[in-house]
């Protein structure tokens, strides 16, 4: 199965900039369907960066985060060639991880 | 060799490559899983701070946050475009210039729930992160940054033409 996780992290200076794109529905639960019915909240509430062992970024989300979430930050260190760990987890308890090579 | 023996290299090169295809999905397929369950760990570990997600001011949102409030501060620097067309993909950036930069934070305040995001700065990592949040309507948009133990802020308004809670 695809990940649903897509990132790109790129070295360049000293620094490594890291886009994510998270695949999620990110349901608020406010929103109603097209029976009228409200869709139950559904949405990523923790997203978590690790490079060589470290934890470099954390988010924490709630229901504002907009569908398929972005997000981009920069991180001291990371070599080309390095591994970067980006894993979620979200309020139904599911979870996904990717392990990305820095360009 | 003549033809056949073209063959035989033919197919022993497929046979290899069959094999070594086979052997690294193999080899993906545990390296893949075992960083999966390890990840996947990391992840769970965090403590979601659910008491902050819930409040629906604020001033609450600011205290559960950070138990502390918040001062104005031109170091922060809070990226939003002055009218979102679409209040469910509003993009917003926020940069802090303060030195010890530890957190983030973006609220918006019409919302139903005031805190949308927030960020842990690790040391070493860049004061700046870029997102896109829904937007109920029209609304405030804050950025609170924690440094060196104290919080500041930076605020701006946000016209939403078309609300991001759909219904």
């Amino acid at each position: 199965m695809a990940s649903t996780i897509r990132v790109r992290a790129v070295a360049g200076g000293d620094t490594t900039e890291v886009q994510s794109l998270i695949q999620h529905p990110m349901d608020s639960g406010f929103v109603k369907d097209a029976k009228g019915e409200l869709i139950p909240p559904h949405y990523i509430k923790v997203v978590l960066f690790e490079h060589a062992g470290k934890t470099v970024f954390t988010a924490q989300w709630g229901p504002a985060v907009s569908k398929d979430p972005y997000l981009k930050f920069s991180f001291k260190g990371g070599q080309k060639g390095d591994d970067l760990t980006v894993s979620w987890v979200d309020n139904a308890g599911k979870s996904d991880s990717l392990v990305a090579k820095i360009m | 060799m003549g033809e056949a023996g073209e063959m035989m290299a033919g197919t022993t090169r497929r046979w290899l490559l069959k094999g070594a295809l086979a052997t690294s999905c193999a080899l993906l397929g545990l390296v893949g899983s075992a960083a999966r369950f390890g990840a996947r760990a990391a992840a769970d570990a965090v403590h979601w701070m659910e008491d902050a997600f819930k409040q629906k001011s604020e001033a609450d949102a600011v205290k559960a946050l950070y138990g502390k409030t918040a001062e104005a501060s031109d170091k922060v620097k809070l990226e939003a475009p002055e009218i979102a067309e679409n209040g469910a993909v509003v993009p917003i950036s926020v940069t802090s210039a303060l030195p010890k930069t530890t957190s983030i934070a973006i609220l918006v305040l019409e919302n139903p729930f005031t805190l949308a995001a927030a960020y842990t700065i690790a040391d070493g990592t860049l004061p700046a992160v870029s997102n896109r949040l829904k937007m109920a309507k029209t609304s405030k948009v804050v950025a609170l940054v924690e440094a060196d133990g104290k919080l500041f802020s930076a605020t701006k308004e946000v016209k939403v033409t078309v609300g991001g809670c759909g219904g």
